[in-house]
This record gives structure tokens, C-alpha cells and sequence, in this order.
């Protein structure tokens, strides 16, 4: 690389402080040196590249933005060009580049629908009363206690005020046929200890016994598929990732959680952080991957203490480290925070964001097996997903097949939200009908209007789908998802045309805005939709087609499931006769 | 591609043709291997395919999506579709929606394919968001006028790893907000920029131009048809690059060097491509 160009702005004292914080962990750092496949196939080194988001969150957290003389500084320490370092820090909603001019604290609100509909106007009108800085922000993963708030400090600690006062209960808690969520409320989550007394680290014993094949054969046989959205069986992708050479691969727990609607991981995390660390490691010493990583969302302040905590424990007991329990293999964990990016919870733009660069997604193939994370073999899973692995380690694939249906084993997490009495994190085997899920949380209120299955990339189901056994194969042949398992509750009373242009708008404002069809797409859609509801008329067949033929270009020419997905709310609403026609 | 011909071939079918490329050898060169023409726009045949644009793509048999056919591997036994109903459709789309939010007045190849494709930018909403940007003259080299702008990422690949490895420029920000930008958009004197022009001689719009072309263009006098190119050797020093001198009225209004010459790839520096300026 040629030498790099600063400009003159000099950092100030306290920002200099802020990028020193960081940089100094190299040492820690796993990965000191490395490449990256860059789109078409050149390498090049990019040797301290991977912590330029540390960095950038710690400039944002010391002074409430990124000044030109910060980011210089940053830069210019980590040998990156300015005018990436500042492509990069304009791809993040929780990173500022112009001077807010104050430094307080900004106050998130969720715009999306769980909160609006929970009254987050007026959330929003009082918070902005009492004189706070309000951000309007997309789903803060916490739509079961909506309307949801999340407080990005500056110089003082993030934190999540519904954080304070909760007394957590899980709706299902002291249900023994729970498996993924059997320790979540009852098990202390700051304490290996505890997790040891609930069967901790049990498995990961028995896969060490057992040897990387047996523990690959069990995940196969099982049939665990991801619990991420794209439902890939767990198996082949481990298979695949154990069957690369070479030492340098890595397991990557995807914990960006963005999909509106979603909130299961960040329970899980925060309620069983050992559970995540545990099934990581199996998945470690499975694929002969020495390097684990888990990428959290930036609004999820205690997950993401829970999970540092985990991981400290776990190294201390030996359980991560250069001998992993005896095993003689090496596995350990470094974690890492989004900036407010839902792409960047697709696995390649995921895989760019650690490396430093702007999370836009890569064109597959190749494939993350071979080439992910510093264009190594990679396994990246879901934390649901991961999990699952435990019990089917511990009691093998038959137990676990025991219940689920045929081709959708074992059991399912939904994220329930809206218009049900009690919202919340339900685990059900697959295969449960969605109206006797919805009863579990207490029935709707007040009369059912519509469900989306999936979240803002699911779909619109009507109340004539209650039936609908909630499986891989029973959603498919339906034409819906079950997605990352998100349930949102509509009844009557709902505006569905500003849920659905809301819809529009989160895809709008969450494109990474690499490719022509979901960067215009995504625009004009949205567009169509505003025109629509403003005109309170039908739509009209000349505007019926257009919002067609859009669709199809951004399923058939998108680089990524964002653009795949864009437009599949959008269009179920149309056709369940939700929005379009005149009012 | 260049160095990536080797011995082996692979055949592919693109529509009713077989056609033998040299592993590692794209869709794409396979389409031209076959003759048969190919929209392209982040493509550059010295530029590391991005793959962004998405006008290329085809319709691969096995594939559920279409797949860009300037970046994809020709493999063995492939089976291609150009002109099917679901690549005109994308293909037209991609054109159409670029032109409601960019002015591709002076892209000709970008119009004749939308007039191809049947590409009808005025059935939107009226009024929808568009580039919408200043032009940037910051110097008298060349000038910047992102409403033009497709965010086709060449002048970036042309400035950081593809050529000239300066990275003077990035996509910023994100969605329909992105932009090339320097960082906080500084100007380009103030920025990492060594004027070698590399970016200017990619754009595909003309959202690059050089300086004397924007001023005979404002001037209403830029005459391409009274142009006549004159190729000679850089002087400046002993590398040897080829220059092509665009002259009109006895006046050289601009500089560029061919993609194919072994020396250049189409890259100068500031002496070759702005040289004559001074002269
Ligand atoms: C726009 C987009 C956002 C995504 N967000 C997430 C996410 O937040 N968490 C997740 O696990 N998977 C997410 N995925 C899916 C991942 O790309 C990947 O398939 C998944 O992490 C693989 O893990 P699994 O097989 O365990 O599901 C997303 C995909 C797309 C296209
Ligand atoms: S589909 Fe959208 S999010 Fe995905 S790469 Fe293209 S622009 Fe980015
Ligand atoms: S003129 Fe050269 S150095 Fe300047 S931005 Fe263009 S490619 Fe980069
Ligand atoms: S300025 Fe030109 S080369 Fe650069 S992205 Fe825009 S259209 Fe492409
Ligand atoms: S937190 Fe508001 S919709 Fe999820
Ligand atoms: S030319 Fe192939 S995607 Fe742009």
C-alpha cells in the first residue's frame, strides 16, 4: 500500500485517549495479520484493520461523534485511508460524523410496528418534553416490552432503562419440555458455577470424548437447521468447514439480531451467556477452528456485559484458552459490537464489518465455508441455532428428533409481539398450528386482523391461517417463513397502511446501497407506498404492476436477502387485501 | 481477464452456442466469446469486478436468482440464458431505475441500452428523491458532478487496489444516501489525491470529467465529432506510457491511454494525463 494522505486536523486529548484505549489490545487480538479476499480475489494485508469499529465506537462513546482530527488519528494508528475509515463510519446509524454540539446522551426510540402500536408517540412526545435527545431508530430487539427505549451514553455507560425494573420471567418458565430455553431465568447468568449446577459444560466433555466426526454425525443426523432466517442445515456447513485445511478457521456466533420483531437472542444471551460460549466451543473443536468471534448488536449493553463476563469466566476455568478443558485444542472468543446496521446481521457484510470495512455483503459464491471471515473457512451460526447443539450432544439425535416433525426437528423459539395478551419469548416443537401459539400468549386482543410471520422480511398471514402448522415445510408450501421466528399480532383496530410503509421505510433505510436494484428499489417502493397512502384511494393497476415489477428485479438481481426480501410484506399485504384498497 | 489464462478450457452454453473459455475465464467472456453483446457498468476489463450494477446479470440453469455474468466463473457444463424474459426484466429495471435518480444525459451506451430494454424512467412517483448534488470544481484538472453519479465503484477500485493505491475516495454513507466522498467530504486538494486522473478516465457517466471538457460543455462547444486523437509516448520520464491526445480546434482537451496498452491498463499519472495543461 502506498503511504497513506492525512489531512492537518489533529485529534484532541481526549480522543487520542479513546483510540489508545483500543489499539492496544493487538496482543489480545487472535488475528494479527490478515487478508482479505477482496471482492474478485486479491488479497492484501490489512494488518490492524479489524479494529477500526472498536475504535470508532470508542471516539462516538468519548465525545458523542467522530471529529476529522479523531478520525484521523484513528487512521492514521491503524493504517487505514481516511476516506475509507470515514466510508466505514458513515455506514452506522450509532456512529455520528457531524457535531451534535452537545454531549449529552441519545435517546432511541423504536419507530417500528410493535412500538407504534404500543403508543411510542407518545413515548416520544414526553421524552422530548423533558428536554432528551430523541433518535427514531429501527426495532431495538425488545418489542415484548414495547414501546422500547435504548440510552447511547456519551462518557457514561449505554444502557436500556426497561433494563432496571425487570424481574425476568420467561411466560413458559418451570415447563420441563423446554429444551433451548430450559436454563433461561433460572440459572444465574453471571456465574459459571451456577451454569455447572443446571448441566453446563456437560457437553462439551462428552463432544471431546465423542471427537469431531461423532459431534459433525450427531448435528447431521439430528437435522438442525439455522435458526438465523435461511434455515441451512447445521450439519452440512460444519462439514464443510471441518473438511477445509489449513489452522486459521474461525466460528462466528451471529448475534446482530435486527430483524424487526426479533428479541430471542438478546434474551438468550443476557439470560444464558455460558450456553452460547459452550456451544461455540463444540462448534470449535468440531470444525478444528481455533478462532471464535461473536458479533452483537450495538443496543444490546447487558447481552453484550453478560457475554464479556462468560467469556472471562470461561478463560479463567480453562475452558476457552490454548487447551480447551483437557482437549489439548485451542478455541477462544473475541467479541465484537455492531453500530446500528440490520445488514450487517447477513453473514459476508457481517464478516466485512469486523474486518473493518463497510458492512456491505459479498456476492456468494464463494461461500463463507471456504471463504468468510479474512476470506477463511468460516461457520457462522445463530445462537439458537448453536445451542441446540448441547442436547443433541448430551442425548443424542434420536432423543432429539423425538419431537418437531419429520423435516423440521426439534423445537422453534417465536418471538411473540403486538396486539397478544402476553407477549414474549415462547419455545414450541415445530409443527405447533400458529393460532395454538398465539393462544399460549394469552390470545389476541382484541380482533385479529393479520399476523407477520418472519418480521419485516416474512410475511402477512390472515386470521384464516391460524392452522398453519408452524414448520420449515408447512410455512413453505404456505408461501411464508418462519424466518427468525418473529410473530407480530395485528387486530382491527391497527393501521396497517402505516405498518406497511413503515415496512418500506426500514428496508429503505437499512439497504447497504451497493446494488442499483434494492438501492433504487427500496426507494422507489417506498415511495409507491407513501403516494398510496396518502391518496387514501385503490391502488391503481398502473402502480399495482410497478410495485411488481420491482419485486421481481430485486428477488431475481439483489446481491443479498435484504433486496431478495424487500418487498415480500409489501406485496402478501397487497394480496391478504391488507392496504390498496380505497378507504 | 488478463493472467488468468491457462491451458484447460471450459465449456459453457450461453443461449444455443458452446462456447470453450480459459478456466477462470467469466460468464461474461464467454458471452463475448459467443458474440453476443453484454450491458455492462461497474464491469471494467482492468478493474477487479465489484459486481454491483447488477445490468449483466443472466440466468444461470440451477441458479434460483440471476448471477452477474462479470464476475462469475465459467464452469464446466454451465448453462447460460441472456435474453430471457427474466433478464430483460432485470436488466431493463436496473436501467430504469437508475434513470429516476441520476442524470445520465451524457452515459450514451447506458441510453441506448435502456432504449433496448424499453427502460420507461417516467412511470414513478413524481418527484422521488433523486442525486440531487452540487458539481464540485476544486481545481482546474478535473471536476466532480455526482448527479451523474451511479455509484458503479470504479473510480474507487481505480484509486485504491485496482491502480493507483492512493484511496482517496470511498463509498460513504449508505442506501440511497450514498456517495463517493472524500473523508468529510474535504476537497480533493485537501485530500489524499495525486491528480493521476486514473478515476476520471473509468466513470462511465461522466460524472468525472475533465476540466476543459466541463468548460467547452458549459461553453456549449464541446464538439467530439471535430476531435481527433493523436497517439504518442509520455515524455515526462522512461516508463513509456501511450497518450492518446484528444485535440479539437488545434487545442488537446483531453488525455486518456488505451485499456490494452501492457504498461498503462488505461492508468497515467498527473504528468501524462494533465502534462499538457501546463504546456
Ligand atoms: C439482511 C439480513 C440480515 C440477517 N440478520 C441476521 C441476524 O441478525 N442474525 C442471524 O443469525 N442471521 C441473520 N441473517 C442470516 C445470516 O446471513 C446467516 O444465514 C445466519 O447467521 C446463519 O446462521 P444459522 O444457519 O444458524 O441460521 C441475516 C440475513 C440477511 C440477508
Ligand atoms: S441487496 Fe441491498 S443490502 Fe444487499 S447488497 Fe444489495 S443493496 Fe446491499
Ligand atoms: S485523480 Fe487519481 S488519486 Fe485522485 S481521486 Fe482520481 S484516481 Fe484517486
Ligand atoms: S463517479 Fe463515475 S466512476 Fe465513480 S462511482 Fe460515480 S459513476 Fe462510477
Ligand atoms: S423494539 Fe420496537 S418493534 Fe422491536
Ligand atoms: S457489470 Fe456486472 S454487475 Fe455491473
Amino acid at each position: 500500500m502506498a503511504d497513506l494522505h492525512f489531512g492537518d486536523d489533529q485529534p484532541t486529548n481526549s480522543e487520542r485517549t479513546a483510540v489508545d484505549a483500543v489499539v492496544p489490545e493487538i496482543d489480545a487480538a487472535t488475528v494479527t495479520e490478515t487478508e482479505r479476499l477482496v471482492r474478485g480475489g486479491r488479497s492484501r494485508r490489512q494488518g490492524l484493520r479489524h479494529l477500526l469499529l472498536p475504535v470508532l465506537h470508542s471516539l462516538q462513546h468519548e465525545i458523542g461523534w467522530i471529529s476529522p482530527g479523531g478520525l484521523n488519528c484513528a487512521a492514521e494508528r491503524l493504517g487505514v485511508p481516511p476516506a475509507e475509515a470515514y466510508g466505514v463510519a458513515t455506514f452506522y446509524e450509532l456512529l455520528r460524523t457531524t457535531d451534535p454540539g452537545h454531549k449529552e446522551d441519545v435517546v432511541h426510540v423504536c419507530v417500528d410496528p410493535t412500538c407504534a402500536i404500543a403508543g411510542n408517540g407518545e413515548l416520544r412526545a414526553s421524552l422530548e418534553a423533558s428536554g432528551a435527545r430523541v433518535h427514531a431508530s429501527p426495532c431495538l430487539g425488545q418489542c415484548e416490552r414495547a414501546p422500547a427505549v435504548f440510552v447511547q451514553g456519551v462518557s457514561r455507560p449505554d444502557r436500556v432503562p426497561a433494563d432496571d425494573d425487570e424481574d425476568f420471567r420467561l411466560p413458559q418458565a418451570g415447563d420441563t419440555g423446554l429444551r433451548v430455553l430450559r436454563r433461561t431465568g433460572v440459572v444465574d447468568p453471571t456465574s459459571l458455577d451456577s451454569y455447572r449446577q443446571h448441566g453446563g459444560y456437560q457437553a462439551l466433555a462428552q463432544a471431546i470424548d465423542m471427537g469431531p466426526d461423532a459431534v459433525i454425525a450427531a448435528v447431521s443426523e439430528s437435522g438442525l437447521s439455522g435458526r438465523g432466517g435461511a434455515a441451512f442445515p447445521t450439519g452440512i456447513k460444519w462439514r464443510a468447514v471441518a473438511d477445509e485445511p489449513g489452522p486459521d478457521k474461525h466460528v462466528v456466533a451471529n448475534c446482530d439480531e435486527s430483524e424487526p420483531g426479533t428479541f430471542k437472542d438478546r434474551i438468550v444471551c443476557e439470560h444464558d451467556p455460558f450456553a452460547v460460549i459452550e456451544s461455540m466451543t463444540i462448534a470449535g473443536l468440531a470444525t478444528g477452528s481455533p478462532h471464535g468471534w461473536i458479533y452483537i448488536r450495538g443496543e444490546y449493553p447487558r447481552a453484550t456485559a453478560r457475554l464479556e463476563g462468560a467469556i472471562a469466566q470461561a478463560r479463567s476455568a480453562g475452558l476457552l484458552g490454548d487447551d480447551v478443558a483437557g482437549s489439548g485444542q485451542r478455541f477462544d472468543i473475541e467479541l465484537r459490537r455492531g453500530a446500528g446496521a440490520y445488514i450487517c446481521g447477513e453473514e459476508t457484510a457481517l464478516f466485512n464489518s469486523i474486518e473493518g470495512f463497510r458492512g456491505e455483503p459479498r456476492n456468494k459464491p464463494p461461500f463463507p465455508t471456504t471463504h468468510g471471515l479474512f476470506s477463511q473457512p468460516t461457520a457462522i451460526n445463530n445462537p439458537e441455532t448453536l445451542i441446540n447443539v448441547l442436547d443433541i450432544v448430551t442425548d443424542g439425535p434420536e432423543a432429539y428428533r423425538s419431537v418437531g416433525t419429520e423435516r423440521s426437528p426439534g423445537t422453534r423459539l417465536f418471538c411473540l409481539s403486538g396486539r397478544v395478551a402476553v407477549p414474549g419469548l415462547y419455545e414450541v416443537p415445530f409443527g405447533t398450528p400458529l393460532g395454538n401459539l398465539i393462544e399460549m400468549a394469552g390470545g389476541p386482543v382484541g380482533s385479529l386482523a393479520a399476523v407477520l410471520l418472519g418480521g419485516a422480511a416474512g410475511v402477512f398471514v390472515g386470521p384464516d391461517a391460524l392452522d398453519m402448522p408452524l414448520s420449515l415445510e408447512d410455512t413453505r408450501e404456505a408461501g411464508a417463513t418462519l424466518g427468525s421466528g418473529v410473530v407480530t399480532v395485528f387486530d382491527d383496530t391497527v393501521d396497517m397502511q402505516a405498518v406497511v410503509v413503515r415496512i418500506a421505510e426500514f428496508f429503505r433505510d437499512e439497504s447497504c446501497g451497493q446494488c442499483v436494484p434494492c438501492r433504487v428499489g427500496t426507494k422507489r417502493q417506498h415511495e409507491v407506498l407513501v403516494e398510496l397512502q396518502s391518496s387514501g384511494k385503490a391502488l391503481s393497476p398502473r402502480r399495482s404492476e410497478l410495485i411488481d415489477d420491482m419485486a421481481l428485479a430485486m428477488v431475481d438481481a439483489s446481491i443479498c436477502g435484504l433486496g431478495h426480501t424487500a418487498a415480500s410484506a409489501v406485496r402478501s399485504a397487497l394480496a391478504l387485501g391488507l392496504i390498496g384498497n380505497s378507504s | 481477464m488478463s493472467g488468468v489464462a491457462t491451458e484447460t478450457a471450459v465449456t459453457i452454453r450461453v443461449d444455443d452456442q458452446e462456447v470453450a473459455v480459459p478456466e477462470g475465464a467469466t460468464i461474461l467472456d464467454a458471452c463475448n466469446a459467443a458474440g453476443v453483446d453484454t450491458p455492462t457498468i461497474c464491469y471494467g476489463p482492468t478493474l477487479t469486478p465489484v459486481n454491483v450494477c447488477r445490468v449483466c446479470v443472466v440466468e444461470l440453469d440451477g441458479s434460483r436468482a440471476l448471477v452477474p455474468s462479470c464476475s462469475r466463473p465459467a464452469e464446466e457444463g454451465m448453462v447460460v440464458h441472456t435474453d430471457s424474459e427474466r433478464v430483460r426484466h432485470s436488466r431493463k429495471m436496473v436501467l430504469e431505475f437508475l434513470a429516476t435518480g441520476v442524470d445520465l444525459a451524457q452515459a450514451e451506451e447506458m441510453g441506448q441500452w435502456a432504449e433496448h430494454y424499453g427502460a420507461d424512467p417516467d412511470r414513478y412517483v413524481p418527484g422521488g428523491e433523486t442525486m440531487n448534488e452540487p458539481v464540485r470544481v476544486q481545481d482546474n484538472l478535473y471536476i466532480r458532478d455526482y448527479d451523474k453519479c451511479v455509484l458503479c465503484y470504479r473510480c474507487v477500485e481505480a484509486c485504491g487496489d485496482d491502480a493507483q493505491h492512493t484511496y482517496a475516495i470511498s463509498v460513504a454513507g449508505r442506501g440511497f444516501g450514498a456517495r463517493i466522498s472524500t473523508e468529510f467530504d474535504v476537497t480533493l486538494p485537501d485530500s489524499a489525491c495525486v491528480y493521476c486522473g486514473n478515476c476520471v478516465a473509468v466513470c462511465p457517466t461522466n460524472a468525472l470529467q475533465f476540466k476543459t471538457e466541463f468548460d467547452l460543455r458549459q461553453a456549449a462547444d464541446w464538439r467530439p465529432e471535430d476531435q481527433t486523437v493523436t497517439q504518442t509516448v509520455c515524455s515526462y520520464c522512461g516508463v513509456g506510457c501511450n497518450l492518446e491526445l484528444h485535440v479539437q480546434d488545434n487545442q488537446i482537451v483531453k488525455c486518456t491511454s488505451p485499456d490494452d496498452h501492457d504498461v498503462t491498463q488505461g492508468n497515467l499519472c498527473i504528468k501524462g494525463r494533465f502534462g499538457w495543461n501546463y504546456v
